[in-house]
């Protein structure tokens, strides 16, 4: 019998009395053949969520299945492409049907007609397991891809392909299984988009994504393979954040999501992506990027999805052996479509709306991050960085809570910082990373010995401010003991001077681990000197009026990153101004001690 | 072949049901004959022969029995041509200004489909509003949706009748600028100031109108937008148009979806908003933008009232998540009798950054921007120490500030309804009122451009 549409109701359709379909099964629904998912099966009814537009569609309209799950066509020709949230080429949409996207389009994730310079590393007689790399090609002129024996498939190889041109679906190899299976190869494999690739085992996670960013990787260091959460309410910055990490931390690959957010940011990301140009290579950034946009006014059921096709990409780079970064922006779009979804199914939810395997999910998809060792022997990471959008910028609502739940880093991105222009907004005081312990010796042996330590100091001094900060609130800055008072002013330097990081600045966009070690090194430089000045009876008023303090504030514009030698001329300026300050001060404290 | 149903199954609000139907096809439109005329519909649900229809002009006087209903097997489509522009339709964009019908050129779907990101280009041109405040921290750029946040009783019209007035593109021909005007659910004295404003600046004859005023059926609110936008886009994108569209009140449009969603028992979300408030949001918003190679563009201004000015409100937090920034207005402000009574701090303009500056606006655009909010930040500081230890105990850079502050509000943001500033004269007047303050407490500046501009002006 034919399997048809029996109810329509927004991205969810049912079919009656069936059994020909499987759960989590890619179907096509009605005339169109629009791209469904099956997400409930029962005796009397299955239940479709579907990937496009429904309006239009009919009763009676026919749904056929695939026999597989929903998958992400993984091979040569994914870098530097822009796809949808089910893994189809934007660019190919919008040349087939123009600058609207329509429904029912069909065309294939990669370019099945370009063809590849392919150099095949597999010998007949050789035996495979799963992950094997059986052929190469540069992608990009920066990214080799490796093509891979998919990881259910072993045997041994009965036939290769000379070196040579081939396209994504040419064969590359022939294997031959222990059953007997003869099964050929090409570039390209697919895969199941919410199954987690699988791996041989997980490592002690070890490295930092070294992103640039002084108050990230100071304070709140993310490590590679590790898990970052970004929750601010609208206008603190999230998206900007993450276009700064996109283009400046060290990972190999940068898989950019967003995920129910807006058209123009991902032109923006777009644009800016293919001027920018990569730190190591120099070639455009685009050329080691993914872009995946299901913008907010595209279908919700897809946007769900969209988060599960970048993960994969992701952990199928990473099973090359490429440090890969993925940008999630933003996951709470992603909890609303469930939420959207699980109302439309007449779920019973839990708190706020959301469904009640909300965390679970959550849990599932941080959890395919990380440092693994892959089954072909190399080491690959996969970091993820969440951006949250709290309603109502209420970090306690349900997503922001369970986030924090999965997460080791957590970046709380500030209104109130955000309104004084104050970025990142990442607010110092609720911020947390739990990756000190594993980064520290890597801090220690690859940027400075002290430099552990010196973060420690900074952050003391911080939180003395914060405590400061609440006194003076309520008597003014003025009764303030002059011990005290060069704790605030030293903060304003570290604030200002430090955690305050202009993106639009060439000289301080990204920063180097040395120029930040070497920053920190030069505040609490000051603050010793400082400390000793108000021993010596020096008032703070006539070091800020000597311009002690403001002097730091500038360093960050003034030397660039490749002259770090131009710190110690700062510390012999800073050290001839103490100085002279004291000179100054000795015959007020003579004259003193005499009045006494 | 169509074909037509007798008599409804069930009534419930705005929707009924009509059982034995074969074929219908989701979000088409029907027509509902009664014996005093046809009401338009939508199928919103469809289960088995069972098809559940939205009725726009609402269910009052239906029975079951007395009625026959056509499925016209055609999404709800807006007839356009060129002469749309300075018509006037009701909310389901049928003409009410007695001029008879639209001679179609094409009928596109009100829905309309989402701009491919790959086919949308950046937008980066600016608008000159003649506001300083807007002007010069809250740039509004050709292409961009920059909602305007306030609350009942607030001057948010007069504000959005001056932008539309006196928006200006640098060196542009005004013949391609139209205005697409959207009411939902606002009072006929709204409506007809917006009118009368158009009128007096001789802007009505590029008016296109839309209007569902708060009389109006509550149903067809939901539709409204979407015809508006649709002719938007069909002026920007085929007509070659730069169109801004003005939408007010955004919160209405809210309340109307979410007696929709209720009364078809869907399970409520936050405030009993339908979970999908924010899909339907962005199915509108983002119907802002400039395509590539096409001359047009849609700038969008919707206004809401946030209810009780609570900024976290579902439907100003969902907008503010999906528009390319806010402008906030300020009942504080707005009691000092300063208009527009915008409150900077928490207002931006998220696609200024790439339309101002050198070529654009000025060099110094950035520099004053960002120095002028840093320093406003800093005032409210100095007020609430004021406030706890007196004025007279004050440091006196904080005295300076407080200064500062003051001036700000009454001359910076403070202008005439009338007023049209050049950025020139708002860019001079920013560096009139920083040089109020000390020189090193201007730390977002560069040396070399204080130099030029600090205590020049």
């Amino acid at each position: 019998m034919k399997d048809t549409i029996y109810s329509i109701n927004g991205p969810v359709v049912t079919v009656r009395d069936t059994d020909s379909f499987g759960m989590m099964e890619m179907v096509y629904v009605g005339n169109a053949g629009l791209i469904g998912e099956v997400i409930h099966v029962s005796d009397d009814r299955t239940t479709i969520q579907v990937y496009e537009n429904t309006t239009g569609l009919s009763v009676g309209e026919p749904v056929k299945g695939t026999g597989a799950p929903l998958s992400a066509t993984l091979g040569p020709g994914i870098m530097e492409n822009i796809f949808d949230g089910i893994e189809r080429p934007l660019g190919e949409i919008a040349e087939k049907n123009g600058a609207f996207i329509a429904t029912g389009v069909h065309v294939s994730s990669l370019d099945e007609t370009r063809k590849w310079d392919v150099t095949v590393t597999v010998k007949p007689g050789a035996s495979v397991r799963g992950g094997d790399v059986i052929a190469t090609c540069p992608e990009t002129s920066i990214i080799t891809h490796k093509s891979m024996v998919p990881p259910d498939v072993s045997g041994t190889v009965i036939w290769a392909a000379e070196d040579g041109a081939y396209t994504v679906t040419d064969p590359i190899c022939k294997v031959k299984t222990p059953e007997g299976e003869e099964k050929t190869l090409c570039l390209a494999q697919r895969w199941p988009i919410r199954v987690p690739r699988p791996v041989q085992d997980r490592e002690v996670i070890g490295r930092p994504l070294i992103t640039g960013q002084r108050v990230i990787d100071t304070l709140f260091p993310i490590a590679k393979g590790g898990v970052a959460a970004i929750p601010g309410g609208f206008g603190t910055g999230k998206t900007m954040t993450q276009h700064q990490l996109a283009k400046w931390c060290d990972a190999d690959i940068i898989i950019y999501v967003g995920c129910g957010e807006r058209g123009n940011e991902m032109t923006q990301v777009l644009n800016e992506f293919r001027e920018l140009e990569d730190p190591k290579s120099g070639k455009p950034m685009t050329q080691r990027t993914v872009l995946i946009a299901n913008t907010s006014n595209m279908p919700v059921a897809a946007r769900e999805a969209s988060i599960y096709t970048g993960i994969t990409l992701a952990e199928y780079y990473r099973d090359m052996g490429y440090d890969v970064a993925m940008m999630a922006d933003s996951t709470s779009r992603w909890a609303e479509a469930l939420r959207e979804i699980s109302g439309r199914l007449e779920e019973m939810p839990a708190e706020e709306g959301f469904p009640a395997y909300l965390p679970s999910r959550l849990a599932a998809f941080y959890e395919r991050a990380g440092c693994v060792k892959n089954l072909n022997g190399s080491t690959g990471s996969v970091s993820v960085i969440g951006a949250v959008s709290p309603q109502g910028s209420d970090f306690s609502e349900p997503v922001t809570q369970n986030t924090k739940r999965f997460v080791r880093c957590f970046l709380a991105l500030d209104k109130s910082l955000a309104y004084a222009r104050h970025y990142p907004a990442i607010n110092w005081t609720i911020s947390y990373s739990e990756y000190y312990e594993d980064l520290d010796p890597y801090y220690i042996a690859n940027v400075g010995e002290d430099f552990c330590k010196m973060r420690g100091r900074m952050l003391g001094l911080l939180s003395e401010e914060n405590k400061l900060m609440e006194i003076v609130k309520l008597i003014g800055s003025d009764v303030l003991p002059d011990s005290q008072k060069v704790t605030l002013e030293v903060a304003r330097v570290i604030r200002v001077g430090f955690l305050q990081q202009n993106a639009f600045h060439k000289n301080d966009t990204y920063v180097p681990l040395s120029k930040q070690m070497w920053m920190m090194e030069a505040i609490l430089h000051l603050y010793d000197r400082a400390v000793e000045l108000v021993g010596a009876g020096v008032p703070v008023s006539a070091m800020s009026e000597a311009g002690l303090f403001d002097k730091l504030i500038k360093v960050k514009y003034e030397i660039p990153n490749d002259k770090p030698e131009m710190f110690g001329q700062y510390n012999q300026e800073l050290d001839a101004m103490c100085a002279e300050l004291l000179e100054k001060q000795k015959p007020l404290n003579a004259a003193k001690a005499e009045g006494k | 072949m169509a074909m037509e149903y007798l008599g409804l199954s069930d009534i419930n609000g705005p929707l009924v049901a009509i059982d034995g139907v074969e074929n219908a096809s989701y979000e088409e439109m029907v027509e509902i004959k009664t014996k005093d005329g046809v009401r338009t519909g939508r199928v919103v649900a469809l289960e088995g022969k069972r098809a559940v229809v939205q009725v726009f002009a609402g269910t009052n006087g239906l029975t079951l029995s007395g009625t026959s209903t056509r499925f016209t097997g055609e999404p709800m489509r807006l007839a356009l041509a060129p002469e749309i522009v300075g018509r006037i339709f009701n909310g389901a964009g049928e003409p009410i200004d007695g001029l008879g019908p639209v001679f179609a050129s094409r009928f596109d779907d009100i829905n309309g489909s989402a701009i491919n990101p790959v086919s949308r280009s950046y937008p980066r041109n600016y608008i000159r509003t003649g506001i300083s405040s807007i002007d010069t921290l809250i740039t509004l750029i050709r292409g961009q949706k920059l909602p305007i946040f306030s609350g009942s009783g607030m001057s948010h019209n007069k504000l959005a009748a001056q932008i539309v007035r006196q928006a200006k593109l640098s060196g542009e021909k005004t013949e391609n600028f139209g205005i697409v005007f959207c009411a939902m659910g606002v009072t006929k004295d709204v409506a007809e100031y917006f009118r009368r404003s158009f009128e007096e600046s001789g802007a009505l004859s590029r008016v296109t109108m839309f209007l569902n005023l708060s009389s109006d059926p509550i149903i067809e609110r939901i539709l409204t937008p979407r015809c508006a936008l649709t002719a938007a886009e069909y002026l920007a994108f085929e007509q070659n148009m730069h169109v801004l569209v003005v939408m007010t009140d955004m919160t209405s449009y809210a309340e109307a979806l979410r007696e929709f969603s209720s009364s078809k028992g869907e399970i409520p979300g936050r405030k009993g908003y339908p979970g999908y408030l924010y899909s339907d949001f962005a199915s509108l918003y983002e119907r802002a933008g400039v395509i590539e190679g096409r001359e047009g563009s849609v700038t969008q201004i919707p206004i809401l009232t946030m209810p009780n000015d609570d900024i976290t409100h579902p439907i100003p937090d969902l907008t503010g998540y999906i528009t390319e920034g806010q402008i906030v207005l300020d009942r504080y402000l707005d009691q000092q009798g300063i208009y527009p009574p915008i409150s900077v701090l928490p207002s931006l303009s998220r696609l200024m950054k790439d339309g101002i500056g050198k070529g654009f606006t000025r060099e110094d655009h950035a520099d004053v921007s960002n120095q002028l909010f840093a320093s406003y930040a800093k005032v409210s500081d100095a007020r609430g120490l004021a406030s706890v230890i007196g004025e007279e105990e004050l440091s006196t850079t904080d005295k300076l500030y407080l200064d500062f502050g003051n001036h700000f509000e009454h001359e910076f943001l403070g202008q005439g309804a009338d007023e049209d500033r050049t950025i020139d004269q708002s860019l001079d007047l920013g560096w009139r009122l920083l040089s109020i303050l000390p020189r090193e407490e201007l730390e977002r500046i560069d040396e070399k451009v204080l130099e030029q501009h600090y205590g020049k002006h």
